[in-house]
This record gives structure tokens, sequence and C-alpha cells, in this order.
């Protein structure tokens, strides 16, 4: 279970407040409009941001002050989430080893998450070769290995197109399925998250409520809600 | 609670402790020998009348040495960043000599072509022109534009190449010309990057000598470093010398200090050798005007450059077999100081803070003479310093490159952590990891540069070994001065044309070697 | 830092065997090169003596008395070889020296009395230029004339310096307005002679400062008879090279013993085509040919040491006074 208590956090002059949990297993949605502080909670979650106060805990655990390798997160950015200069059976690997020493057992756990995410036959490829969609398929297999419980999606799919950005969800509902792990993502559209989340959380104005069941949130929406769904 | 280990502080496990350490014992490499100078002189001594004159017109020459490199440079860098031709490449290379070639013989090469019998005035001469004279204040600042020029071009045209193409895309789409494409997106690159450019020239004219004085034309020429030389060696004023050399400590962290408040020392991190595609070039002028200032460039490098070769292709084969093996000592010393070189630059340029890069600048400060009689002052009551000669050699090589390695690493380690930074946290690459698996494969380009310009200058700087002179393995700078010193003037110039040679050919192995195959 | 390591491990040399006597002569660079004096002089002493002569070398002679200097008596050499004249009152001064025993004939255009310092080999100072170059026979001609020099800076150079109490030697209060006179003459003024001599060369300059034996050189080396040293009314300064014991020697004999091969024939057969001087003791050969066509002054100058010490700053100053106008 992810708790953020009485978190508060603060970039420049913008502060944002957070102090709800998300059980085990749980999907997440954050949404709101842009500026809103959807990345600046996920950035404090994985560990980039100093919370002004407040505490971060996984299952009781207090995750403040642990450095964001070291967090139970796995988290994919908007970009870049491939280094340019490594094969993908590289960049898959190092969700497994950071310094890339992989036994037999851990290579064949990189060939079996290129498979799953329907990258067979592309291990020894280099980003750049990819298209949109396989370099996130990539990124999706290293979160795989990496086995982290929380996952953190901070709109990796933005670019592509709906239909590739539907299936890519469906992939990750799939693996957050298989793995039992927690998910939180960033979304702009009610149909993703609708797709995908089982809750919302809405971010407005520096504030942000415990998540509300995703279909309920949507049938009776709050004032924030319904003014940014228009 | 404990003090917040990360918090968007991205690298912090290599940017901390060890670049700091490493700066701190650069810092202390230059200040211990000062220090027992200053011990065994008993105190600061107080400058002469004659020191003050000597200070003005060493900032005077500095100051105008620097203004000019910069102006120059940057249509020159322009030309290379906004066209494509087909020996671009060796082009960049090639522009990079005259900035490692031993003072003595490039400047006996600048007057083979700049002198009164050079090839200008004889040019001049047969269409009736008046000679012109190179010796003087104008002369001493062209000198310094030709051996910093190539520093400067490399400098700013990593600056242009920092812009990316989309921004000129844009600019495109919102049809502009190449005077607006100036505005918006050249003059502020421009606006961060000259300031560093002109404190590292200034900072590297500083220290001139040889070369202020024989083109200055005489005793108006005087500069600190020659004070110094005066100090040492003719009154014996080892005070007096510690208190020039402070002088010049003092004027280079002002130049920093003013690059660090005006633009960045670091300067922007760099694609490398990658022509932006630009769609506000397509004036005719423009592309007449980019020709004649690379053919302009290209004549002023090259011209003194050819007069060295050709001066040195009979003395070639007539160089003995101690010339052969000094040529070897360099090379061993070139490589291990390289190596030195690229360590404490890559611990430094992680550490990104302004007081360590002000150090990492102070090297462009230190009076070679200074330096090699404070360490001779510090090892000799502990061994001999002739044992110490090739150690002392390397060290000093390495430490002279680390201002310019570190030029060149700071803002592209600054830009692969921007770029990748989140990410690497993210799978908790640090320490050797993060350096094995991001920083050294994005960084190869600038580490090859890095590599080949500080071999070359490890291989072409006489630096302290007088003092220390180790009489069975002298380095072949140290060669082509003994033989000038022994009329031996045309085995000299084989000497200096074969460290010309392998100077280059250990810069191009390095720059050509890093950039190819590099990954986008 | 593994490659410092490796150099250290490589580079770090080995002491001799602690059975042979060593005898460790610093010299100027030049002296100890392979087409210097050094290797035969080495050779012929280690033959005689049953010792390790180790020549090390430092800069020039002003380089070689600043190290001296700053090793003090903890120094290891046992002899010095190569300061000159314009250097003894200073190198007196330090106390760093010790007498010698030495009795030699000097061949030397004045007359030697040191008890410290041994003259090895002398030379007079001089404008080297083209045979069909110009040739003023004065300072005073030189100045009147549009003939180009380059000479060399006093403050870092020992002909610079040469030429310095030449002038003020031969004109004395006048020195000044004989180096305002030559200003428009001098093409420009380097840290050594290796650069000026350079310059001259690449035709920069019609004359140089440099030695009567330059020409000698190129006439012996290179059978080029091209070059010629002008001769001057005023006379001309001298260059007297000097070799010394140290009085922390640790090997006083052999030492003295190598002051004594100094003024040998072997060791003063070896200079004049080696370091193109006239030798202090012309050996019983006589001088090599060649240098019999070679100007000989009518009158030499030299300042005493103490006088030179005490000219040398008022000589520097009218310089640089009268030529950053």
């Amino acid at each position: 279970m992810l708790t953020l208590e009485t978190l508060r956090l603060t970039q420049d002059d913008f502060t944002l407040s957070a102090d709800w949990q998300v059980p085990t297993g749980g999907r997440v949605a954050l949404i709101g409009p842009s500026g809103a502080g959807k990345s600046t909670l996920m950035a404090a979650i994985a560990g980039f941001l100093t919370p002004t106060s407040g505490r971060i805990l996984w299952d009781g655990a207090d995750i403040t002050n642990v450095a964001p390798g070291k967090r139970p997160v796995a988290m994919l950015f908007q970009d870049g989430n491939l280094f340019p200069h490594l094969t993908l059976a590289q960049n898959v690997g190092l969700g497994i080893r950071p310094d890339l020493r992989l036994s037999a057992a851990d290579k064949d756990r990189v060939q079996t998450a290129l498979d799953r995410v329907g990258l067979e036959g592309m291990a020894a490829r280099k980003p750049a070769t990819l298209s949109g969609g396989q370099q996130s398929r990539a990124a999706l297999a290293r979160v795989l290995v990496q086995r982290r419980p929380l996952l953190l999606l901070d709109e990796p799919f933005a670019s592509l197109g709906p239909a590739l950005r539907v299936e890519m969800l469906d992939l990750v509902a799939d693996l957050c399925r298989d793995t039992g792990a927690t998910l939180i993502l960033v979304s702009h559209t009610p149909d993703d998250a609708r797709r995908i989340a089982d809750s919302v959380v809405v971010v407005d104005q520096g504030a942000t409520d415990a998540p509300v069941d995703t279909e309920a949130a949507f049938a009776n929406p709050s004032a924030a809600l319904s003014h940014y769904l228009g | 609670m404990a003090p917040r280990p990360v918090a968007l502080n991205r690298g912090a496990m290599i940017r901390g402790w060890p670049g700091r350490s490493a700066a701190l014992a650069l810092a202390a490499f230059l200040l211990a020998p000062l220090i027992a100078i200053l011990w065994r002189a008993g105190g600061f001594g107080s400058l002469s009348t004659a020191d003050w004159p000597a200070l003005r017109f060493t900032l005077l020459q500095a100051v105008l040495s620097a203004l000019c490199s910069a102006a120059l440079a940057v249509p020159v860098a322009r030309a290379l960043a906004r066209r494509r031709f087909g020996l671009r490449g060796a082009y960049i290379a090639l522009m990079g000599a005259p900035f490692i070639l031993p003072v003595i013989v490039a400047v006996i090469g600048f007057i083979a072509v700049f002198g009164r019998a050079g090839l200008l005035n004889s040019g001049l001469a047969l269409i009736g022109v008046a000679p012109v004279s190179i010796y003087g204040l104008h002369g001493v600042v062209l000198a310094h534009v030709f051996f910093n020029l190539p520093l400067s071009v490399r400098l700013i045209l990593q600056g242009w190449q920092a812009i990316p193409a989309e921004r000129f895309r844009l600019v495109a789409l919102l049809g502009a010309d190449s005077a607006s494409a100036q505005r918006l997106l050249e003059w502020p690159m421009l606006r961060q990057v000259l300031p560093g450019v002109i404190a590292v020239v200034f900072a590297i004219c500083l220290t001139s000598f040889a070369v202020a004085l024989t083109l200055g034309g005489g005793p108006r020429a005087t500069t600190i470093e020659l004070a110094i030389y005066q100090a040492f060696r003719f009154d014996f004023d080892l005070g007096r010398a510690a208190s020039l050399s402070l002088v010049q400590f003092a004027l280079v962290t002002l130049a920093g200090l003013a690059a660090l408040k005006f633009g960045t020392l670091g300067g922007p991190g760099a694609g490398f050798d990658r022509p932006v595609a630009r769609w506000d070039l397509t004036g005719r002028g423009l592309r007449l005007a980019d020709a004649l200032w690379l053919g302009l460039a290209a004549l002023f490098l090259l011209g003194p450059l050819a007069a060295v070769i050709a001066r040195g292709l009979t003395g070639l084969t007539h160089l003995g077999a101690a010339v052969w093996q000094a040529a070897m000592v360099s090379l061993a010393l070139a490589l291990a100081a390289t190596g030195l070189t690229l360590i404490l630059a890559l611990t430094i340029a992680t550490a990104r803070r302004g007081w360590v890069e002000l150090v990492g600048m102070a090297p462009l400060a230190a009076s070679p003479l200074v330096l090699g009689t404070g360490l001779f002052l510090l090892i000799h009551p502990l061994a001999r310093p002739a044992d110490w000669a090739l150690v002392v050699t390397l060290t000093v090589n390495a430490a002279m490159a680390l201002p310019f390695a570190l030029r060149i690493l700071t803002p592209v380690i600054a830009g692969i952590e921007t770029d990748y930074g989140r990410l690497a946290d993210q799978l908790n690459l640090q320490g050797w990891t993060r350096l094995r698996w991001l920083i050294l494969p994005r960084a190869r380009p600038a580490l090859g540069f890095a590599a080949g310009l500080t071999a070359a200058l490890s291989m072409g700087d006489l630096g302290v070994i007088t003092l220390f002179a180790d009489p069975e393995r002298a380095t072949l700078p140290l060669m082509v001065w003994r033989l000038m010193g022994a009329y031996q003037m045309q085995a000299a110039a084989g000497a200096a044309l074969l460290l010309l040679i392998l100077s280059f050919a250990l810069f191009a192995l390095f720059d050509l070697g890093g950039r190819r195959h590099a990954d986008p | 830092m593994r490659h410092l390591a490796i150099a250290t491990g490589l580079f770090i040399a080995t002491s001799v065997a602690a059975e042979t006597p060593v005898l460790q002569v610093y010299t100027y660079d030049s002296f100890n090169t392979e087409w210097g004096p050094g290797p035969a002089v080495e050779a012929a002493f280690e033959a005689e003596c049953g010792c390790d002569l180790q020549f090390i070398a430092a800069g020039d002679g002003a380089a070689l008395l600043s190290r001296l200097r700053l090793e003090g008596a903890r120094g290891e050499a046992d002899v010095v070889l190569g300061l000159d004249t314009s250097l003894i009152a200073q190198a007196r001064d330090t106390g760093l020296f010790a007498p010698h025993q030495v009795q030699a004939e000097f061949d030397l255009p004045i007359a030697w009395e040191d008890p410290l310092f041994l003259p090895f080999d002398w030379g007079y100072f001089a404008f080297v230029g083209q045979v069909d170059g110009p040739a003023p026979t004065s300072f005073a001609a030189l100045a009147a004339s549009d003939a180009k020099i380059v000479i060399q800076d006093p403050r870092s150079s020992t002909p610079g310096l040469g030429l310095l109490m030449w002038v003020k030697l031969a004109y004395g209060d006048q020195a000044a307005e004989i180096w305002a006179d030559l200003a428009d003459n001098i093409v420009t003024v380097t840290p050594g002679w290796s650069e000026a001599y350079g310059l001259f060369l690449e035709g920069e300059a019609d004359l140089v400062l440099s030695y009567t034996t330059s020409p000698a050189y190129h006439l012996i080396a290179e059978d080029d008879a091209s070059k010629r040293a002008l001769p001057f009314d005023e006379g001309h300064y001298m260059q007297v090279e000097v070799a010394a014991k140290l009085a922390a020697t640790d090997q006083p004999e052999l030492a003295e013993r190598f002051l004594t091969f100094i003024t040998s024939d072997t060791f003063q057969s070896v200079i004049p085509t080696t370091n193109w001087m006239y030798p202090a003791v012309v050996p019983s050969e006589g001088l090599p040919a060649g240098f019999e066509t070679l100007i000989q002054p009518a009158k030499a100058l030299l300042a005493p040491p103490d006088q030179a010490a005490a000219l040398r700053d008022v000589a520097l100053e009218e310089w640089r006074r009268a030529l950053s106008r």
C-alpha cells in the first residue's frame, strides 16, 4: 500500500498537498489540467523531489529519504525512456542489474520480457531503429524485469496514436494483472482513465483528494472534475 | 532527520566528493609550489617600478588577443556550423594544429609568413606595396589570435551545434530570415558562450612570454611572465616572483568570475560535428561570405604551418637516434598525461559547481617557472629532482591541459545529465556503473576531442622540465630547443616537424576515434 | 592513476652502485648534448679517474646558478661547469663555492686571477651577418645605418646581458643615447640566443648578436663561408665561462682532479668544435682549421665581476627606458 501522509510539495511558488492512500494492486489515474501538479506529484513519489513536509510510505516503511533507484518504484517518463547508445537487450537488462553483469538466467528473463511485449528478434537493435510504439514496448519490457511493486507512468504514450495508445494501456493493464503491481498514471483523457484505472485522483489548484472509484467519479463529477471535463 | 540524499540533485553519487576532492587536489598542486617558494623567500616580495608597465602591457595584450580571437572566431564558427562541404571534418581537425605547436616553432613559422622577409611582404613587394612590420602590439595580438583562433572556433562551434535543429525549423516556419535567426537563436547562444571563450583566451595570453617579447619588438612588450623570469634568474628574488605569480592567479580568477557572471564557463552541451539543417540561408551573398571567412581562416592558420612543414622536410632526414628516443619519451608522456587528465576532468566535470570550475581554470594562470621551481623546492629535500623529471613533467602537463579538457567535457556531461539523469537515477545507475553505461558512451566524441587536445598539448609543452632535466631522457620539445641552441637549425626544423606530425597524429587519432561510430 | 604509477615505476632511475665514486657536474643544457662537449669529456675523464662522471644539465648559465641557490648547501653537485663572467659576483656571494688549487697558463686576452672560478673557454660577442650584407664598424655606425639587427633580452639571455655590458663599458654615460639611436635598427628582442639566431637565418635581420666564433660553425660544420662577424672599433665584450668546486662536495679530491682535467689538452681540444668557443688553454695541436679566419678584435672589454654587478642594474634600466619609448 502506498501512503502519502500529509505530504506537501513546493516548487518555486507552487505548492501541492496530498494525504491519501492507494491499496496494493490499485490502479489510479491522476487527472487534471496542465500545470496542476500531476508530474510534480509523480516526481515526489519517484524520489526526484523532496517534500517540504509529510512522508511517503510503502507498506508502512518510510521511503521519503530513499534514493530514486532504491525505491520500490519503476517509472516511465514522457520521453527519453531508453538510452539511445544501448541495444534493446541492454536497455532492458539495466532493469535487472545496473552494471549489466547479467547471468544466463538474467538474459533469459530479458528475452522473455522482450517476447512478452512483442519485440521478438529485436534484442540487438538500438532504439533509433524502432518506431515509437516499439520503443514504448521496449520500455515496458524493462518495467517488467524490474519487478517493482509500484509503477508510475508520466504520459509515456502521449505521442502515440489513439489505437497504439490503447494497445499500450492494455499491455500495461495485463502486466499489472500478471505482477500484481500498483499503478499510478497521469492521464489527460477520461477514456484512458476509464480503460485502465479503477480509481481517479483529481489534481487541481494545488489540492488533491483521495482516489474515487472511476465510474462513480465520472458519473457524478466533482466541481473540479466537471470544470476540467468542460 | 537525516539530510536528504538526492532530491532533484541528479547524479549526486558521482557528483559529490570525488569531483570536489579532485578539484582540491589540483588546487593544492598549484598552490603548494607557490607556498614552498614563499617559505623559502620568507614572504612576498614587493613589485618593482618596472613591473607596473609589465602588468599594463600584459593586460592590454591579453584583453585585445581575447577579444580579437573571439570576434574572428564567430564568423568562422558560424560558417562551419551551417555549411557542409567535402573536407569539413579535415578542416576542423587541421584548424587545431597551431594550438598544439611548440611556441618557438610556431613563431618561426609565423614569421616566415608575416615577417620582414616573409611571404606576405615578398608578395607586397611584387606589387610595389611598402612592407608591413609584424613587430609591435599588433604582432603580439595577431600571433595570439593565430594560436587561439582554432580553440575559440571549436568552443563557439559547440555552442552553435547545441542549438536544437527544431528551433531553426521553427524560425523557418515563422518565415524568418537569417537576420531574425541571428537575433532569436544565435545572439542568446553567443552571449552565453563568448564570455567563457574570452576568459580562456585571456588566461592563456596572460602567461605569454616568448611570443609577446619576440613579436612585441622589445622591452615595451614585457609581460608579467617575463618579469617572473627576470626575478628568478636575473635578480634571484623569489619573493617577487611569488608576488607576480599571485597577480597572475588573481587576474585569471577575476576573468573566470566575470565569465561566470556574464555567461557560463562551461558553455552549452554539444552535439558534435553535425551540421545543423538550416532554412534561413538561401542567399548567394551569405554563401559567399561564409566561403570567404573559411578561406581566410584557412590561409591565416595554414600558411605558417606550411612554412614549418617546408622548413622541416629536409631536416627530417638528419634526425639522430637521440631525437627518435626523445620522440618515444614524449609519446609515452603524452599518453600518460592524457590518461591522468581525462580521469581528473571526468571527476571534476561531474561536480558542477562554480568554484570547482574556477579551480579547473586555474592551471592557465600558473607560471610554468613558478610551478617548476616550487616543485623543485618541494622534491629536492626528499629525492633527486632528475629522478622525478618525467613524473613532474607528466603531472604538470596533465594539469596544464586540464582546463581545456574541462571546457570540452563539462557542458557535454551536464547535457547528458539533463537528458538522461532521471532515467539513470530511476534505474539506480550510480558511480562507476553510471560512468560506464551512460557518461562514457554518450560523451565519447567529447572525450576523444579532449584526449586529442591533451595528448597534443603534452607533446608540445616544454613545461617545467628544464629545472629537473634528466640527462638520459629528453623530451622532443627540449630536443628541438637544444638543437636550435647548438646552431643545428636544420635538424631542429626537422625535429619540430616530427613533433608537429606526432602531435597532430595523436590529436587526429583521438578526435576522429571519438567521433567515429559515435551514437547519435 | 594507473598511468602515473607505471610512469613512476618506469622512470625512477636506480642509483649507481656505491663502489665507484660518483662526480656530479652541473652544467648548462647545451654542454651535455650529443653534439656538445659532454660525451667526449665524460668518456675521457672516466677513462682516467676510475669514477662515474655524471653531467646534470639545467637550462643556461643563469638557470644553473639559480638552481644551485635553490639547492643551497644540501645540493649534490660537486662541480659546476658553465657559469660566466656576468654571474661570478653573484655566485661568489652565495658562499657555495670552494677555492681550487689548479695552476694553468691561460690563453685569455686578459689576466685571470680568481681563487674560486676556473676558466674553461671564452669568446667575444659580436654582430654576425652575411658576407655580402651591411658591415658597420662601430655601434655609432650601426646606429646611423639602416641595418636591421636582432638582439636578446638581457633579463633572460646571456648574450643579451653581454651586449648590455658591452655598450655600457664602451660608452659609459652615453650608453643610453646609443641605445636610443639603435632603437630603429632593432627588429626585435628575443628571450634567448636560439630565437634570435633562428630569426637571423630566416632573413628577418641583417645582423644578429652572437659570437665572433659563430662563422666558424658554418664554415667547419656546414662548409658555408657566407657568414662573418663584424669587428667593432669600440672593442668587443668578452664572455669567459668558468667552472668551480662546490664547498659542500663529498668528493673534494675528485672535484679538484676534474678541475685540473678541464685545463688539459684532452678537454680543451674538444671545446672549439663542440662548444664553438675559444679554449681557455690552447691545446698543443693549436686551434682547428677554420678558426684562423675569425676576426681578432683589437681590444677586449670585460668588466671585473664587482664592476659588472654594480653596472648591471643601471645599464638595464637605461636599456629598458631607451627601448620602451
